[in-house]
């Protein structure tokens, strides 16, 4: 056997050999970042309630700060690095959420400010809140016929 | 200390989920937030993700999953109060909070903040 690997060869080892240590890695820095993010906000949360905020309010409260935390960071050029380390864990919490708003609106400012900045700021943005809207009136329909029906 | 730790297991296991589901199928990052604020709506009306709430906190109303569930719960609480109206009006207007702050940070940060240059 020859030392001297073809392009091809190399190729299958690496796409061999890849995915069983890069998604061990990629799991764990998810679970870290996503925890971490979400520990965050829990400190946040606790503290309201500690100041007297009704806890559905706290909650909202908690929201409304990593949304702020999110689009700050991305601004700064932080989440970005935050996302490449941190995968899913970087943009399930709604940190990501914000960062894919700032993101693309920041990159395509140079479109303008309506078809640029407006319309892009819902790349990702958008779909999430079309489905995530539509299941909510889909969801209300049947909860309402379902107590109609009681 | 307890709630801190639950909350950082509760949303780090629903971001691995989001990682294994990128990482072994074929599914986009961005359809992957679409399924997961669909199925936190879902588990919400089924009552299922208000017992993780209990247990996990933050960790588990800030991944995306804790938005549909936001969602799932105003508009139930809607139906309750104004019924067929509120089929229209409960998930929004309980989202309606994290939608304008998205909105509005997002739009100030992308105006005064600079592009990283490649």
């Amino acid at each position: 056997m020859s030392k001297k690997l073809t392009k091809h060869e190399y190729q299958y080892l690496v796409e061999k050999t890849m995915p069983t240590s890069r998604g061990l890695r990629n799991v764990l820095a998810a679970f870290f970042t996503g925890g971490l993010i979400c520990a965050i906000g829990q400190v946040f949360l606790m503290g309201m309630k500690e100041l007297g905020v009704d806890e559905e309010t706290a909650y909202m409260l908690t929201t409304v700060i990593m949304i702020f935390l999110g689009a700050l960071l991305t601004g700064l050029n932080i989440y970005d690095k935050i996302g490449k380390f941190g995968g899913a864990g970087a943009s399930i919490p709604v940190t990501g959420f914000s960062n894919s708003i700032v993101s693309p609106a920041m990159e395509y400012k140079k479109e303008g400010y309506v078809m640029g900045v407006g319309a892009r700021m819902f790349l990702i943005a958008g779909p999430v809140l079309v489905y995530g809207i539509f299941a909510s009136v889909v969801a209300g329909l049947i909860y309402y016929l379902w107590v109609q029906a009681m | 200390m307890t709630d801190i730790i639950k909350a950082f297991v509760t949303g780090g296991i629903i971001c691995v989920i989001a990682q294994l589901l990128i990482d072994y199928t074929k599914i986009t990052p961005a359809r992957i937030m679409v399924i997961f604020v669909v199925s936190g709506v879902i588990l919400g009306v089924l009552g299922i993700y208000p017992a993780i709430v209990e247990f996990g906190g933050a960790g588990a109303t800030i991944p995306l999953t804790g938005f549909g569930n936001t969602l799932a719960k105003g508009v139930m609480k809607a139906v309750n109060e104004t019924g067929l109206v509120g089929v229209l009006t409960g998930g929004v207007k309980a989202a309606a909070a994290g939608i304008s702050s998205a909105i509005t940070f997002g739009y100030i940060m992308a105006i005064v903040s600079k592009p990283k240059l490649k």
